[in-house]
């Protein structure tokens, strides 16, 4: 196998640094997954409509399908993984999602929950309306939405909760 | 029992683990060592295979394997026969099953026609580019009616025809109801295909332990038994030797309980030839082609009615797009003749479909399996019948539902779990008028919608019903066991796809048990854990396996009783189960916990007494005689944008009947989830095929599922008739949100468009074809 095109790069992936020698044109989603082994971002369409793999580049929510490894060098990474403090800790989001059933089979959310991270730090008390337009960048095949609506409105108010 | 569990909207078990990214999902497996495998796969619908050259993509670095159908010797066997056809009269079947890789042809786009292996799945595709394989393109096979006429090309050439089945059922006399009729509707419907689009695509990981001599295999299987038996039995291997594992799955819906798909086969073969752990992950596009896909009919019915509404009889006359190999039977078809029925008397039946094979990918069920096409069928019939007969289209319905007092209900024909066709309970009126209620028929009919029209709005309202076949058998097993820790771990066959199961299955548990839901453990789909079971399907998890949850939890209480009661030197029934420990009643000083029970249950020393068993455990099955029928009504207003077609649906209410509720909060979920779906399927999705059988819209961009811009909320609420037919008088859930949805949007449409006098005969819809629709009809209107 030709490895001579490969590049070494260092990005920081939720706060940790990793240094790896890749292909240039291994997507992200399969660097997080496959090369450093964080599953939590998943792959479903490979074509950036679906939003399952969406992770934070420098605290902005891109498609790690439609992004190369190498582009993130000297970079930071953050995903689902990096999300609660420790399994009995999670993040005010993660527990909208709980309480609410804002999850069936759960395969959509971890780019769900990434993309809502920067919209609600942005956006600390959402409209039901601003909700579904920023939701509409992400299918979920199972739960038909509203239950998700619900999670959002309550881990708004989780969020907003913790920091008063 | 201090507080309930069952019945609860209690929050899931198995969320933190998928909320913090921590499930397994069958791609996250990684080992060492592992190939990766790539498919070819035909671009042609119907052409000969005159040669395949893989010698460039052999060469390839990185490569270490390439396999075409002659490669594979014995082992290349058409796949096997599902569900056999069931036991009626004169019914004609032609068992054509699927291959694991094509030989001498191709029958659909996308079938398989080489497998390679290789370092990685990149390095996998880059070898797919190396093979060459030379076609003999043949026409294909599309359309259902000229797939059936004199000359047509043959997916099977030794058939002769492209008939797959032929079935008749009927009940009572359909000519004399004809002759008797004040009057007879008659209409040609069509229901077109759509994907179930699971957001999670199909994977499978293989591997062979030569020192274990035994094969495990990850699989997004809705049916892990039924996978390994097969797969034994293929491979030559004990049962035993095997261990499949339905790992969290990223949706189901239908397709992921199709069995034996070519890339399982294969992967398992492969793994044991090349003594290395060996994935495959499907992508999108291979999606659209390689897994299943439902729907295509096409419905010549008719119905005869008295003139005040009365139904005397209905005809109905349909073709079955059955795809290149039909593996699964007549199921969905089957279910499209039975579910038509609905919740209504219908004296006369008479029903014969045609399933036909095309050059199109596999059809097996999808979510509603065939229901839909029934539903839609007859509702329109009533709304024409109402229309004709100047009647309301509520009280047409409700001057034909059956009574209350008549059940259990037979309707005389052959369901798709080979048992007469009888509903076992139901109770139609008091859901409908909540429907009605929730929705404001009356108030939108008399006040809203004229002030609105006036005001140049086009908007429209409707209400359906529909029954739904659920839980069928043949049965499901459960253990339940309590362990030292006092916690109770409890393992079943069916596999889960995001429906709760860790939860649900719990709460039953838990309410026999007396521990807190949290503290239950549940496995599902890993067949080292329970080797007995059929698979999650036809809305039957909580039904089947359910039962059987119960059965073995009420076996495992006796049995704390018993034991707690020589320990405390109490009566068995003066004792209660309550927070993990027992305790005489009102004397929470006189108690034992259940982890303490465990362990004296299991002694280290002393005699088990003879006729006992050691620990708290207990295994039970539970089958059905029959399925139980849930019921349910949905209705909606929508609003049509009069210059883009667009759709805006203001409100959605459904009130539905599946019996006792286990957990609404899940339950819920499982409803939205569905309207969502046969929203899709109404109005956006629709697979686009062109004459040569290739499919033009194949991704994501193209094949449009509903985002959440697209899907409403919608109001629900539940009518509880409790099943007889199983001890927690449960009725499956799983697909009830998305049966009716088809007939409901052509009824809102047609109200909408009523000054017109629009008649929507066709789903899926689009604001095209809608507009098509009605620029059709108004030009006849005008002449």
């Amino acid at each position: 196998m030709d490895r001579t095109l490969d590049r070494t790069i260092t990005v920081k992936v939720n706060g940790r640094e990793y240094e790896r020698s890749v292909e240039p044109r291994l997507l992200l989603s399969d660097f997080l997954r496959h090369e450093i082994g964080l599953t939590g971002t998943h792959v479903g369409c490979e074509h950036g409509v679906c939003g399952a793999c969406t992770v934070l580049l420098d605290n902005e929510a891109v498609r790690s399908c439609l992004l190369f490894a190498v582009q993130t060098n000297g970079r930071e990474v953050a995903t689902v993984e990096g999300l609660d403090a420790g399994p009995q800790q999670l993040h005010p989001i993660q527990h909208g999602f709980w309480e609410a059933h804002g999850l069936q089979c759960g395969f959509c959310t971890p780019g769900i929950l990434m993309s809502l991270v920067p919209f609600l730090e942005q956006n600390p008390d959402p409209t039901e309306k601003e909700i579904r337009d920023l939701l509409s960048g992400n299918i979920c095949r199972c739960t038909g939405y509203q239950k998700i609506v619900e999670a959002v409105q309550l881990g708004a108010r989780l969020i907003q909760e913790k920091s008063s | 029992m201090s507080t309930r569990q069952f019945g609860q909207p209690i929050k899931r078990n198995e969320d933190p683990r998928l909320l913090t990214g921590r499930a397994l999902f069958t791609d996250d497996v990684q080992m060492a060592g592992m190939l990766h495998a790539a498919f070819l796969r035909s671009d042609l619908a119907h052409a000969r295979i005159r040669s395949i050259d893989v010698q460039g993509a052999s060469r390839r670095p990185g490569v270490a394997a390439v396999y075409t159908a002659g490669d594979l010797g014995e082992f290349w066997q058409p796949g096997p026969l599902l569900v056999p056809p069931p036991p009626v009269e004169q019914l004609e079947f032609h068992q054509r099953t699927q291959v694991p890789l094509a030989r001498g042809k191709v029958r659909h786009a996308g079938e398989a026609v080489a497998m390679v292996v290789a370092e990685s799945r990149y390095l996998a595709e880059d070898a797919l580019d190396d093979i060459f394989v030379e076609y003999e393109p043949l026409d294909a096979v599309i359309d259902l009616e000229a797939a059936l006429s004199e000359g047509a090309p043959l997916v099977y050439e030794d058939l002769g025809h492209n008939v797959s089945a032929r079935v008749t059922q009927t009940k009572g006399d359909w000519t004399q109801a004809e002759s008797e009729a004040d009057l007879v509707i008659r209409r040609r419907f069509l229901y077109d295909r759509g994907a179930a689009a699971a957001l999670e695509n199909r994977g499978i990981v293989a591997s062979w332990d030569e020192k274990s001599q035994r094969l495990t295999i990850w699989d997004t299987t809705q049916a892990p038994i039924a996978i390994r038996n097969g797969l034994a039995s293929m491979l030559g291997l004990s049962e035993r030797q095997v261990r499949v594992i339905a790992p969290f799955i990223g949706g189901g819906f239908g397709p992921k309980i199709m069995m034996f798909y070519p890339e399982e086969v294969l992967l398992a073969w492969a793994a044991l030839q090349l003594g290395s752990p060996l994935k495959w992950i499907e992508d999108r596009e291979e999606n659209f082609f390689a897994t299943t896909q439902e729907r295509g009919q096409v419905h010549d019915a008719a119905i005869a009615l008295k003139a005040d509404g009365t139904i005397l009889g209905v005809k109905d006359i349909f073709l079955h797009d059955a795809g290149a190999y039909a593996p699964y039977g007549l199921t969905v078809p089957i279910n499209s003749q039975c579910t038509l029925l609905g919740p209504y008397v219908v004296p006369s039946y008479h029903s014969e479909f045609t399933s036909v094979f095309t050059n199109k990918p596999i059809v097996t069920p999808y979510r509603g399996a065939g229901r839909q096409h029934g539903v839609f069928v007859m509702e329109r019939l009533l709304d024409l019948a109402a229309k004709e007969l100047d009647l309301d289209l509520v009280e047409i319905r409700r001057r034909n539902f059956i009574p209350p007092d008549s059940f259990p209900y037979s309707n005389e024909i052959i369901f798709q779990d080979f048992a007469p066709l009888v509903y076992d309970s139901g109770n139609y009126e008091p859901a409908l008028e909540r429907a009605l209620e929730l929705i404001g028929y009356r108030e939108f009919i008399a006040t809203e919608q004229p002030r609105r029209e006036k005001a140049g709005e086009r908007v429209g309202i409707a209400v359906v019903n529909y029954i739904e076949g659920t839980g069928i058998g043949p049965y499901e097993g459960a253990r339940v066991t309590v362990e030292a820790s006092g916690e109770v771990s409890v393992a079943t066959g069916v596999g889960t796809q995001g429906q709760g199961h860790y939860t649900s299955f719990a709460q039953v548990v838990a309410e026999q048990i007396g521990v807190a839901v949290s503290d239950v453990h549940v496995v599902t789909g890993d067949t080292d854990l329970f080797y007995w079971g059929a698979g999650t399907f036809a809305s039957r998890g909580a039904v089947v396996a359910g039962n059987a949850m119960h059965a073995a939890a009420a076996k495992v209480r006796a049995k704390i009783l018993k034991l707690a009661g020589k320990k405390l030197e109490a009566a068995e029934e003066d004792l209660e189960l309550i927070e993990g420990r027992v305790q005489v009643k009102g004397v929470p000083q006189t108690s034992i916990s259940l982890g303490q029970l465990a362990v004296e249950a299991n002694p280290m020393r002393g005699a088990v007494q003879p006729g006992m068993e050691p620990g708290l455990e207990a295994t039970e099955y539970f089958g059905p005689e029959r399925g139980a029928t849930a019921s349910g009504v949905h209705a909606m207003i929508l609003k049509v944008d009069p210059e883009t077609f667009l759709l805006e649906i203001e409100k959605y209410v459904v009130v539905h009947d599946c019996g006792t509720v286990i957990n609404p909060l899940i339950l819920d979920g499982q409803i939205q989830g569905g309207v969502a779906q046969g929203i899709g399927n109404a109005f956006y999705e629709q697979l686009h095929f062109d004459d040569n059988g290739a499919l033009l819209n194949a991704s994501l961009m193209d094949y449009l599922v509903p985002t959440a811009s697209d899907v409403p909320n919608v109001v629900s609420d539940h009518v509880v008739t409790p099943s007889p037919l199983n001890p927690l008088g449960v009725k499956g859930a799983g697909e009830a949100g998305a049966i009716p949805v088809g007939a409901l949007f052509a009824q809102a449409l047609d109200n909408a468009f009523r000054d017109i006098g629009l008649e929507v005969r066709e789903i899926p819809l689009s604001p095209n074809r809608l507009f098509e629709l009605v620029t059709e009809t108004a030009a006849r209107e005008a002449v």
